[in-house]
């Protein structure tokens, strides 16, 4: 990485450099004044920089260099499934005929996109086990609000409208209880039991005449998978209540165990995860919702239909939750999407989630010496290590995470779940070699060792970043969100 | 095992790491699925496909769809066919920014934090605000998270929207409202504009706020500084709903009273992509800093007392706060929000105002003409880069003859607006020439003799 700093654009800034060209003005340049009321004609620029097009090249450039992403390095980032994004993605959603059309143009000349987009709901459907899809929703967060509004609508129709708790387990993603807390509903949580699992017993006394849905993540964010799943499913179901997924973590779980036949009636995905996205930087995502039959009806419109060999959009669906996001989801990730679908086919996809898990398993042996385990069985696709036998000698899991980057890894993610202490949460994905895998877990056992033997390396790392642990506290308490010149 | 090329472990490396693990086969790690929930067999899906052999499939089959780079464009509705600097692709493609995820690790994720720290300084200059955030998912779900920040700032539970607001904007308030419990009653429009009148008789000191689009979905501008006064009266929040690209040529919402802007940041080096991803933005003034959702990046220092960016104020949000979040937006538009960046420099200060004064003119230039030719202009008077046409015959007819002619039409507002049937919406951006604004032109010119 570059050690140099990088000034903001707007330091670099020179009166009079453009970096643009737009096109030749061959009509007639009226005046703004004739056109537009005084108060409404913008007298103060916008304090945009001005460069020309090589400064800003060099910008990005630099500022890449100063960034890590999957095809810098190893990036066990647990519950983000940081897999390689294949090339032929890119390409494919840059194709003029994908990247370049209107979400209003007349349905006839759009077909293509809308059989993809159709061919990639009836692959979601075969793969999550539920009877059909939307893509409706811009990502995982997005699909588990869209899911929740639909299991309310879903209860009200049928006027049970006394159903204003969703329950979720400690160790749940954020996002759970935040999309509950925006659907409307009140969360309960429910406890984990000594195995990582979801306390059974628990789940029976939080359940009743009030429970509108369980949300579950299987496997769980410690990477297990929960055994007793059906059981659950007929408590919830029992209860009257619906049972959500969260599909965070379905890389763990192609072609071995299907939502819709452990008892679920509401999926959302992350494409973006599983299915290569890619993640960057953030974002954009793509979280499409399936469901059973009888959720069908609450589904977000418009609904992507076929009819007589031509695609269309249904909008007249009465009992339909509404529209969730304007147009019809983040077409381009699910362009992608698509064609990593495509490209992997059904063995390949098996083969996806058994060297997935494989890696995870034996990173976790691997490492169980040297870290405390919580969890002693098999994992999934990924699997929580403890820190506390190094918070003993000084050494925090923050430290560890931090000391990793001198190895040039972007660490694991930390302190989550929330029910492990110290917590490090691996995740290796299936698209590591060996040889990634190998390197890793010596550098994690050569941190070990220094947490032992000479503390002081780990609690202050990084060494050999572009920047120092940089002061969190400064930047809350004095915000500075902008440049001001 | 199958061999693919995502796919390196060899049958020796997975022998050795069984060895490891101390089992004997793969399948013994799905020991814990029970078999009664156990999938046999494989997906009934497509066979996987060469490389070579999926390009081509794919790219035929994107053929089936009429796209921009082909026909000259008169649609806009909320998505735009605008210039893209070339420049905007090549550092989008740079994968340490794509194959990254939201940068939890400041040290290492510096590139990411700057550009999203240079994108909300942008984003503020261009609409005249204080903070805006990392980015939101596009711009209808940043409306709806304004609509719900105003009723959770004010304790208030009923919302006002124009109708002159993009309809699908409109349908999603509406949907997160549901979720809310939220009230939303819509103010009519007068001329295409909102119906000042309506409102003032609407509002009341139960409005948690007041949605307004500018320019509006008819692409008029609306008259903000009226508005603004009849919405603080009832110190009711004020939220406005703005194409950031016309902010270079008209006031900017900051300047007018806003307490929120959002939109959508598409006209920035973002391809319509069948209507996503783009790229919503979030934009309020200091005092509701930290009511906003989603990421915002700030600056500080580190131990050397260098300059550097970190995730910043998370207490507002999902991870922390859970189910105490007032939003639960997680992962964002980052890339789109890189790519309005480079396209908002590489504009720069010079090239954003001019492009939407080009906008302005080639507007306004194609109205003048239609007019000429006995078109009729419904809603006349101070617009952006769209307006709207009552068409001489059915709908449907004219825009399959602009479509035979290798054009695409302006949107059919009859969809939306049942009043206006066979009205159509024409956007005319700096990237229609003179040439195919003339045969559009024409060809309705011809429909109508």
């Amino acid at each position: 990485m570059n050690n140099q700093d990088q000034p903001l654009v707007f330091e670099m800034s020179t009166e009079g450099r453009i970096g643009y060209s737009l096109p030749e003005m061959d009509v007639e340049a009226i005046s703004l004044e004739e056109l537009l009321p005084t108060d409404y004609i913008r007298i103060e620029e916008a304090e945009l920089p001005e460069v020309s097009e090589l400064d800003i090249m060099r910008h990005y450039t630099a500022l890449s260099n100063r960034n890590h992403g999957v095809d810098s390095g190893f990036y066990p980032l647990g519950s983000c499934t940081m897999k390689y994004n294949p090339k032929i993605n890119e390409n494919v959603a840059r194709i003029a005929g994908f990247a370049h059309i209107h979400p209003l143009q007349d349905a006839s000349t759009v077909q293509g996109a809308l059989e993809l987009m159709y061919d990639l709901q009836e692959h979601l459907v075969e793969i999550t086990g539920m009877d059909q899809v939307t893509l409706q929703p811009a990502a995982g967060a997005h699909g588990e609000w869209t899911g929740l509004m639909m299991i309310r609508a879903y209860h009200e129709a049928n006027g049970d409208t006394k159903r204003t708790k969703v329950i979720v387990p400690d160790s749940a993603h954020g996002t759970n209880p935040a999309s509950a807390t925006v659907a409307g509903f009140e969360t309960i949580t429910v406890k984990s039991d000594e195995f990582g699992l979801v306390d059974l017993e628990d789940l029976k006394r939080v359940v009743g005449d009030d429970t509108a849905a369980l949300m579950l993540t299987n496997p769980n964010t410690l990477g297990l998978f929960e055994e007793n799943i059906l059981e659950m499913a007929k408590v919830v179901h029992d209860a009257g209540g619906k049972l959500y997924y969260d599909g965070a973590n379905l890389n763990a779980v192609l072609s071995k165990a299907r939502p819709g036949d452990m008892g679920f009636d509401v999926v959302h995905l992350n494409l973006h995860k599983t299915f290569t996205g890619p993640h960057g930087g953030g974002g954009p995502g793509s979280g499409p919702v399936g469901v059973k039959q009888d959720l069908i009806p609450y589904l977000p419109k418009p609904v992507l239909v076929k009819k007589d060999g031509q695609y269309m959009f249904e909008n007249d669906v009465p009992q339909s939750i509404g529209r969730v996001k304007p147009f019809y989801g983040n077409f381009g990730i699910n362009v992608r999407a698509y064609t990593y679908i495509r490209s992997m086919g059904p063995d390949g996809l098996k083969a996806v989630t058994e060297n997935a898990v494989l890696n995870a398993n034996y990173m976790m042996r691997r490492l169980a010496e040297y870290y405390d385990l919580p969890y002693d069985k098999h994992c999934k696709h990924e699997f929580v290590l403890s820190g506390r036998r190094q918070k003993k000698l000084g050494v925090r899991t923050l430290d560890i995470a931090k000391r990793l980057l001198d190895f040039g890894y972007h660490p694991p993610t930390i302190y989550f779940p929330l029910n492990v202490e110290e917590c490090i949460m691996i995740e290796p994905t299936e698209t590591e070699s060996k040889e990634t895998l190998d390197s890793f877990i010596e550098a994690m056992i050569q941190i070990a060792k220094e947490a032992e033997e000479n503390p002081e390396i780990v609690q202050e790392a990084p060494h050999t970043t572009v920047i120092k642990r940089l002061d969190e506290t400064l930047a809350a308490r004095k915000p500075i969100l902008r440049y001001q010149s | 095992m199958t061999k693919h090329r995502y796919l390196p472990m060899t049958d020796k490396d997975q022998n050795e790491m069984l060895d490891a693990i101390g089992v004997s086969s793969i399948d013994e790690l799905f020991s814990d699925i029970p078999q009664s929930v156990r999938f046999q067999g494989e997906y009934k899906i497509k066979p996987a496909k060469s490389e070579p052999a999926l390009l081509k499939e794919l790219t035929k089959l994107a053929g089936k769809n009429a796209d921009a780079k082909r026909y000259a464009s008169f649609l806009g509705a909320g998505v735009y066919d605008h210039y893209q600097p070339i420049i905007v692709d090549h550092v989008i493609s740079r994968s340490e920014f794509y194959t990254a995820y939201t940068p939890y690790q400041p040290e290492i994720s510096q590139g990411e934090l700057q550009a999203i720290f240079e994108f909300q300084t942008m984003i503020c200059e261009l609409t005249g605000m204080d903070v805006a955030n990392s980015s939101m998912y596009d711009g209808g779900t940043a409306l709806a998270e304004a609509a719900m920040l105003s009723s959770g700032h004010t304790r208030r539970k009923k919302i006002l929207i124009s109708n002159t607001v993009h309809p699908e904007s409109r349908d999603v308030v509406a949907s997160y409202a549901k979720g809310q419990r939220v009230e939303v009653v819509e103010i009519p429009h007068r001329d295409g504009v909102t119906d000042l009148d309506a409102l003032k008789e609407l509002i009341s000191d139960d409005i948690a706020g007041v949605i307004i689009q500018y320019p509006n979905f008819f692409g008029r501008i609306e008259p903000l500084k009226e508005i603004e006064k009849i919405v603080h009266e009832q110190k009711s929040m004020f939220i406005v709903s703005s194409n950031p690209l016309a902010l270079g040529a008209l006031t900017p919402p900051g300047k007018l009273g806003a307490d929120i802007v959002t939109g959508d940041a598409q006209p920035f080096g973002i391809p319509a992509a069948f209507g996503g991803p783009h790229c919503g933005y979030f934009a309020v003034t200091n005092k509701l800093m930290r009511k906003v959702p989603g990421r915002l990046v700030g600056q500080t220092v580190d131990e050397d007392g260098k300059r550097g960016f970190v995730l910043t104020l998370q207490a507002r949000e999902q991870h922390i706060r859970r189910d105490k979040a007032t939003s639960n937006i997680c992962s964002n538009q980052a890339l789109n929000a890189l790519a309005a960046s480079v396209a908002m420099t590489a504009l720069g200060k010079k090239g954003v105002k001019e492009m939407a004064i080009q906008n302005i003119q080639k507007a306004h230039y194609a109205k003048t003409a239609l007019q000429a030719k006995g078109m009729e202009v419904v809603f006349e008077g101070p617009s952006f880069n769209e307006f709207v046409i009552k068409l001489p015959r059915s709908y449907r007819e004219i825009n399959d003859q602009l479509f035979a002619q290798d054009m695409i039409g302006g949107y059919h507002l009859g969809l939306t607006y049942p009043e206006l049937q066979d009205h159509m919406l024409v956007a005319v951006t700096e990237l229609r020439t003179k040439e195919e604004i003339d045969a559009f032109v024409q060809e309705l010119g011809d429909s109508h003799e």
